[in-house]
């Protein structure tokens, strides 16, 4: 009997330990966060020595999947609201979900004159592959289809597209010359890995539902100091600032300096 | 969520048979006489050519997918040939996955193939020479039918290898209906997309179908005996 209490003992040590260790933070985030995420959390460690952050970009479905069978994410950052919503329905999450941002997609071309080229440029007989994330679940791949389908060039360009499994892949795709078009992420256009090395034209928001992101702390995350410091930090304006930088449009209000 | 498989799945499959046949034949053209080579040659040139095709074995499948990708690519050289030829651009087509496919399964169906030609030794062979069989008739005489239990192996080895692949597919691929959008790939995106009815059925599919291959690999093992 001892044996299996001194085992029972070491297993809740085991399992409940990494939450204790307050100083670290494992954190999931959409691929569409990619470049202005390493310079937020950067700058956190800045102020914030000793965090060891650890973050994963990936895509928002997966990473939902993930969180749903146990994953050790400590905060989850999702390009579409809709899935942390649903974690905190199904009781994942220790937070409510907070909004932190609205994308916006863009055509971008590394060999075309992007800054001339609208939706329904696509359809030109030129323009052979063009690269969206996939619709199926990828958030910016949804709202691709979805201003596809608005300016009523669905149909024609359907036979055209290649699909990413991340906004990200759908990026590497088109900057490696394999399709000459994307629909891609502003905030990856922006980045400094491609700024420069193509041209782009924001597609109207009204042509597709918002692409409003939201994040949670998750469940296991929930007596972690640290995760609610990252929390607060990104509600700050000057974090608010960087992400604007990177094309996000800012949903609520910035509180503090 | 649906538990029937929808006409995008059935699809799906069909493709990844479609592909794993056009790669198999593709293979025994391609890997019979590498094999042959790699199973007869006293050269040194045999460890680095062997060492070449068994590549696949061990790199990470991301590895061949980038290097496919930039080389298939409009600045890689592959691509720049295949352009030149009027084929276009193979990523993101059903040719390119088959051309990626090859490579990638072609261990497979040599080393079994290589081993069974090895196993027929010599002496049949001289003895065929002594009756007056030019190298191809002992080749087609002889060997191939000696070698019979190894390009059965291959085939379905090959075959199912193919069936199986996932990290190159999805590098290259670009996910499209009718064209790259095949099995493993779809299973991927039930899932990612919540769809665990239909990410069962096709994954029960794909394991019955494993099984069923190496069942078929190992049922070869009492016959290489009667041989």
């Amino acid at each position: 009997m001892n044996v299996f209490r001194f085992i029972g003992f070491a297993l809740i040590v085991a399992v409940t330990s990494p939450a204790l260790a307050a100083d670290k933070l494992t954190i999931a985030a959409a691929a569409d966060l990619k470049y202005c995420f390493d310079e937020i959390v950067a700058d956190f460690k800045k102020t914030h020595a000793g965090a060891d952050i650890d973050v994963t970009y990936g895509s928002s479905g997966n990473f939902k999947t993930q969180i749903e069978q146990g994953a050790p994410f400590d905060l989850y950052f999702s390009a579409d609201i809709e899935f942390p919503r649903e974690l905190v329905r199904a009781g994942f999450a220790s937070s409510d979900v907070e909004r932190y941002a609205i994308g916006r997609i863009v055509l971008w071309s590394p060999t075309l004159d992007a800054t001339k080229l609208r939706l329904g440029d696509l359809t030109r007989s030129d323009i052979t592959k063009v690269a969206i994330a996939n619709p199926q679940h990828a958030p910016y791949g949804k709202r691709a289809e979805e201003a596809l389908r608005a300016s009523g060039v669905w149909e024609k360009v359907e036979p055209k597209l290649v699909f990413g499994e991340n906004i990200a892949q759908t990026a590497q795709f088109v900057q490696s010359g394999n399709a000459q078009v994307g629909i891609l992420a502003f905030s990856l256009v922006l980045s400094p890995e491609m700024a420069g090395k193509g041209t782009y034209s924001l597609i109207p928001d009204n042509l597709h539902k918002p692409i409003e992101q939201g994040f949670i702390i998750t469940k296991r995350a929930a007596g972690n100091m640290l995760a609610k410091t990252f929390a607060d930090y990104i509600g700050l304006r000057t974090t608010r600032q960087r992400m604007a930088s990177y094309g996000f449009a800012l949903p609520v209000s910035a509180s503090g300096p | 969520m649906s538990s029937i498989l929808s006409s995008g799945d059935l699809a799906a499959l069909w493709l990844t048979l479609e592909l794993a046949s056009v790669v198999t034949v593709l293979l025994l053209l391609i890997a019979t006489p590498i094999a042959w080579w790699l199973a007869r040659t006293r050269s040194r040139a045999k460890w680095a050519l062997a060492a070449v095709v068994a590549l696949p074995l061990v790199l990470p499948p991301t590895v061949l997918g980038f290097y496919f990708l930039v080389a298939m690519g409009p600045y890689g050289p592959i691509g720049a040939l295949t352009q030149a030829l009027g084929l276009g651009l193979l990523p993101f087509t059903f040719s390119g996955l088959v051309v990626a496919s090859v490579l990638y399964s072609m261990p497979f169906m040599i080393q079994p193939l290589q081993n069974a030609f090895e196993a027929i030794g010599d002496r049949p062979l001289e003895v065929a020479a002594t009756l007056r069989a030019g190298p191809l008739d002992r080749f087609f005489s002889v060997a191939v039918p000696l070698a019979r239990p190894g390009f059965i192996a291959g085939a379905i080895l090959g075959f199912a290898h193919t069936v199986g692949e996932f990290g190159v597919v999805l590098m290259i691929g670009g996910n499209i209906p009718g064209q790259t959008r095949v099995a493993s790939v779809l299973v991927y995106d039930h899932v990612e997309a919540f769809e665990y009815g239909q990410a069962h059925w096709i994954s029960a599919f794909l394991l019955l179908f494993a099984f069923a291959a190496l069942l078929g690999i190992n049922a070869l093992k009492p016959l290489r005996k009667v041989d």
